[in-house]
Order: structure tokens, then C-alpha cells, then sequence
């Protein structure tokens, strides 16, 4: 008995080695490209550090004063942008990618075509954000032809100037963003919900479960960790909305900067060498996605004991 | 019932093929409009593709504002290298934690799963500064190497192995004299390719989309790639351009992904739930 425990320790020593070896790259990686970046980030934004003409200011310690001027300028309605555009396109693109998904899963349909239909709803995805952007600004431009093709429908007399109004620019950014992203999010929630046992669907549907009984009862519990992936990686990606709006409104966020986005500020400060501010606001970024990350993970897993949070 | 049913598969038809024209409607009026000339395309929108394809493709090509054969190049070349090295290494990562018990595996899980938080847009401050000290500025290494690190994909590929790769798998391949390397890239890899294929695709298009870390790190006009060149036609006094260019360059910075993707989407679509271990 004691021997074959020492066996066994032996041999999971041996082992553990080889976890330790293959983590190596990850971590070599993450510590020079990240994690010294994410580091000196902070330690910039104790420092007021700009250009001002060709002179250069500091750095000088200030302390927490650029968090204090960032928080004076228009911080807070770059964040009411973004989160708009995030929304706007959000709501539509887990509606439809869950429907689709289940659609697609189920083996009663038998839909055909379905082949065919997921290769053109995920093409969008695999569209450059940017020349999309500028794509969309072509079309919807004010003699561009969307216009042309309404006029002649006879739906509108003179040209709509989309990108003169608010919310044209803003539902034209949230709607880029939906239908460059629903296939890949309808793919991936299909790829869950396939994953599951049929055998459980089957059963259900012997025992006479309605198709919003198999949804609630054993479609949306079994995909929960790739729908908690979905929505995470969505956020995080909706508060880096970047590509899109820059593109469109030539890094200007117009109409009166209402559609600003956060790290287009970002972007202004990098570009225009404003380091303290830019730290500044990296590092309230970096608490802002943090958080709300943290948030999301911990309502969707209950308490996190799932996959041995406890520690 | 049986009624209730086919309606659903009508209602399912319906959306489908609306969500489907959307998709495809505004790549149609982009490639039509790529194959007309400027004065035809300021003339009025047409469903019938234009004779212009040739001209259009040799003016944008030559164009000397605007390195376009490069551009095409370097992406192309940052995209595949950064995909294959951070499908393989996040993978391996994800296998580390799988099927080895060592004492910091649930802290090295959670740990990674809380950087995945982290945008890369909130480091990029600190990254330029520490490139611009590496002497890699204006060079294709700092694109390429830092996505060995990409937590997403270890997430995705974590949860692929609990349920995708029973670990007798890999006791029997002990067994059988297999070092662990050799396991895990001639056993597991094969099982899990599907997976991989999906991330390696997701990976490629997050690098070919990349607009922000490229456009604050490329300064030299031969190395920039394709969003950074799209964005400058953007700021570029838009009306005086010809407009057949346009199109063209936005249908060049599309048509290679999406020739790759149609190559590899009958593989990813039909083979994400081919795991090899099942039941």
C-alpha cells in the first residue's frame, strides 16, 4: 500500500513537470507583451508627460491629477457613446444568434441548406472592420447608393444625410457591428448546444417536451459556459469598439462627437504623444472592463464552484 | 403538430434567407460597384456589373499614394503567422492545465482567465513604449509574437478538452512510450483539430482586422497593411477620389479572407463536433 502510494506520487511529480514546461511560452509572452506594458501603463499615468508645440513637458510626478482632468473632460460622455453603440448592436445579434443556433441544433428540423446558410451569415465576420466601415461610408454616402436606390423606389424625394444625424451614424455603427458579428456568435452557440448529448434531446422529445421546454430546460443550462464565453468576450469587445466608428466618421466621432467611442479618445491621446492622459485613461479602462467582466462572470457561474473558483 | 411544425420551418426559412440577402446585399453593390468606372458609378447605382473590373484593379495597384501589393503582403503574412503561433501555443497552455495536476494549476486557470478581461487596447500605452526601447518599432515582430499569449483561445480550448478529450487518451498513449510532447502533438492535436480549425480562423481575422496596435506601431509607407491603407483612403479628401479605386481596394482587403474562409468553412462548420471520443 505505502509503496504504491509512493509510486504514484513519483509518478505525478514526473509529470506535473511537463504542465509546468508547456505553460512556458504563454507565460514568457504574457509577462514581456503584457504584463510589463500593463505595469509601466500605470506608472505612466502618475506623470504629466506631453507635447506641447516641439517643447516637451515632463514627465513630472503629478500624482492622480490626470485622472482628475481626464474626469473634467468629456470622459464620461465617450463612455454613454460607447455603451449606445455596444446595445444598439447587441440586442439584435444574441436574439438572432440563439435562434438560429437552436434552428441549426436541432435534429427534428432538418432544415436544408443549413450549410449553406451559416457560410453566408458568418462571411460578414470575416470582413476587415475597417473597410467595412469605409464600405458603408461609400454606400450611405449623401449621393451614395443607398440614396440613389431609395430616390428611384420613389421611398424618399431628396438624399438622407445619415452621417449628418445622430442616430443615423449611431445605428449605422450598431448595425455594422450585428451583422459582423451574429454568424460567428450563432456558429459558436451551435457548436454548444451540438456538443450536447443527443441522447438528452431525444429523450425530451419521446417524453413530449415542447421545443421552449428543451430551450430552457436543456439547451440553455448545458451551453451556459459558451454563452457566458459569448456575452464576456462581446462586452469586452463593445468597450474596444474602435474600427468601425474611426473609419466611418474619420476619427472624428461626429456628428458633435456622439459617436466618440472610448478608445478613439484613447487613440487621440496616444497619437498626439498626451502619455499621462492616455495612461490615465488606460488605467480607467482597464477598472472599467475589470469590474464589469467580474460582474457578468461571477451572476452567470451562481458562485464560480463550477470549475474550482473557491480559491 | 405536424402543422405547427412545418410553419416553424417556414417562419425559419423566411428569416434565414432575409438575414442571408442582408448579408450578401451589400457585398453585391461592392463588387458591382468595383467593375464600374468613376463617372458610372457617379451617374447612379446599377444591378448590372460594369466592364471596369481590369482598369480599376491595374489603377489601384499602381497607385502611388498608396503601397497596395505590399500592404496585401504584410497582412497576409502577419495574419497567418500570429494565427498558427497562438491556436498552437494557447493550446498547449489549455493541455498543460487538462492533463496535468501540479499544485498551481486552479491558480494558473484562474489567473489567465482573469486577464482575459484585459483588452490589449488598455496596455497598448505601456507595449509602444517598451517597443520603442526594444528597437521594434516600425517592425512586424511586435504584431506577430504577442499572440502567443491569447487567453480567449485557451479559455475556448479548456472547455473543448473537458468535454472532447477523455484522458485515458493520453495514459494510453504513456503506455505506450509516447513522451509527452510527442502526445500532445500527434494525438491530441488530431482530436481536437476542428476546435483549433475555429480558433485558428477566429485568430486570423482578429489579426487581418487589426487596426490599432498596427497603426501606432507601422510608420513606413512599404509596411503597413491593408486597414491602416483603407483608413488613410478615409481621410483622404474622399470626393476628389476616384471612386472605381474605391471599391476596389475595399474588395482587395476582402476577397483573400474570404477565399480562405469558404476553403476552410465546410471543414470548421461540418467538422466543430467531430471529436474523435464520443459516447
Amino acid at each position: 500500500m505505502v509503496r504504491e502510494k509512493k509510486a504514484k506520487a513519483r509518478k505525478k511529480v514526473s509529470y506535473s513537470k511537463w504542465g509546468y514546461i508547456f505553460l512556458i511560452p504563454f507565460f514568457a509572452t504574457y509577462l514581456v507583451f503584457s504584463f510589463i506594458p500593463l505595469v509601466t501603463t500605470f506608472y505612466n499615468s502618475m506623470f504629466e508627460n506631453y507635447r506641447s508645440g516641439l517643447t516637451q513637458i515632463g514627465p513630472n510626478f503629478v500624482g492622480f491629477e490626470n485622472y482628475i482632468s481626464i474626469f473634467q473632460s468629456d470622459l464620461l460622455k465617450y463612455l454613454g457613446n460607447t455603451v449606445i453603440l455596444w446595445i444598439i448592436g447587441f440586442i439584435p445579434q444574441i436574439f438572432f444568434s440563439l435562434i438560429l443556433a437552436v434552428w441549426f441544433a436541432d435534429f427534428r428540423m432538418k432544415l436544408r441548406g443549413s450549410t449553406f446558410f451559416k457560410t453566408i451569415i458568418y462571411l460578414p465576420n470575416v470582413i476587415m472592420a475597417a473597410s467595412f466601415a469605409m464600405l458603408f461610408f461609400a454606400l450611405f454616402s449623401d449621393d451614395g447608393p443607398m440614396n440613389n436606390l431609395l430616390i428611384r423606389m420613389g421611398l424618399i424625394d431628396s438624399p438622407i444625410r445619415y452621417l449628418t444625424t445622430v442616430w443615423g451614424t449611431r445605428g449605422l455603427v450598431g448595425f455594422m457591428n450585428f451583422m459582423m458579428w451574429f454568424g460567428n456568435t450563432t456558429i459558436l452557440l451551435m457548436a454548444a448546444i451540438l456538443g450536447v448529448d443527443s441522447a438528452l434531446f431525444e429523450a425530451a422529445a419521446i417524453d413530449g417536451a415542447k421545443s421552449l421546454q428543451i430551450f430552457t430546460k436543456i439547451t440553455m443550462p448545458t451551453i451556459k459556459p459558451i454563452f457566458i464565453y459569448v456575452l464576456i468576450t462581446s462586452l469586452i469587445g463593445g468597450l474596444q469598439m474602435f474600427d468601425v466608428p474611426q473609419v466611418l466618421t474619420n476619427g472624428k466621432g461626429t456628428p458633435d462627437r456622439t459617436s466618440m467611442t472610448l478608445i478613439m479618445f484613447l487613440n487621440n491621446h496616444l497619437y498626439s504623444k498626451n502619455y499621462g492622459m492616455a495612461g490615465a485613461l488606460s488605467v480607467i479602462l482597464f477598472i472599467m472592463t475589470a469590474a464589469l467582466s467580474l460582474v457578468v462572470f461571477f451572476i452567470l457561474t451562481g458562485s464560480g464552484k463550477e470549475k474550482g473558483g473557491s480559491r | 403538430m405536424g402543422k405547427v411544425k412545418s410553419l416553424k420551418k417556414a417562419a425559419a426559412y423566411i428569416v434565414l434567407t432575409l438575414l442571408s440577402f442582408l448579408c450578401l446585399f451589400f457585398f453585391y453593390c461592392l463588387i458591382i460597384n468595383a467593375t464600374r468606372s468613376h463617372p458610372e458609378i457617379a451617374k447612379g447605382f446599377s444591378f448590372l456589373p460594369g466592364k471596369s473590373f481590369g482598369p480599376n484593379l491595374y489603377n489601384v495597384l499602381h497607385n502611388k499614394n498608396l503601397p497596395v501589393v505590399s500592404g496585401i503582403i504584410n497582412s497576409l503574412f502577419i495574419a497567418s503567422a500570429s494565427a498558427a503561433l497562438s491556436v498552437y501555443v494557447s493550446a498547449l497552455t489549455a493541455y498543460a492545465i487538462h492533463a496535468y495536476e501540479f499544485k498551481f494549476r486552479n491558480a494558473v486557470y484562474l489567473f489567465i482567465i482573469l486577464i482575459m478581461m484585459i483588452p490589449t487596447q488598455v496596455t497598448t500605452l505601456g507595449f509602444l513604449s517598451l517597443i520603442g526601447k526594444m528597437g521594434l518599432m516600425d517592425s512586424f515582430v511586435p504584431l506577430i509574437l504577442p499572440s502567443m499569449a491569447a487567453p480567449v483561445v485557451f479559455y475556448f480550448m479548456v472547455s473543448y478538452f473537458q468535454s472532447n478529450l477523455p484522458l485515458e487518451i493520453v495514459e494510453s498513449a504513456r503506455i505506450d512510450g509516447s513522451n509527452e510532447f510527442f502526445t500532445f502533438n500527434y494525438i491530441v492535436i488530431p482530436i481536437v483539430k476542428p476546435a483549433l480549425a475555429v480558433q485558428g480562423i477566429f485568430a486570423f481575422v482578429a489579426s487581418w482586422n487589426n487596426y490599432f496596435v498596427p497603426s501606432l506601431v507601422l510608420k513606413s509607407n512599404t509596411k503597413k497593411t491593408l486597414p491602416i491603407l483603407i483608413a488613410q483612403l478615409r481621410s483622404a479628401d474622399f470626393l476628389k477620389f476616384d471612386m472605381g479605386q474605391v471599391y476596389m481596394l475595399i474588395t482587395i482587403a476582402i476577397v483573400p479572407v474570404a477565399i480562405i474562409y469558404l476553403c476552410l468553412s465546410k471543414f470548421i462548420i461540418g467538422g466543430v463536433t467531430a471529436g474523435s471520443v464520443k459516447g
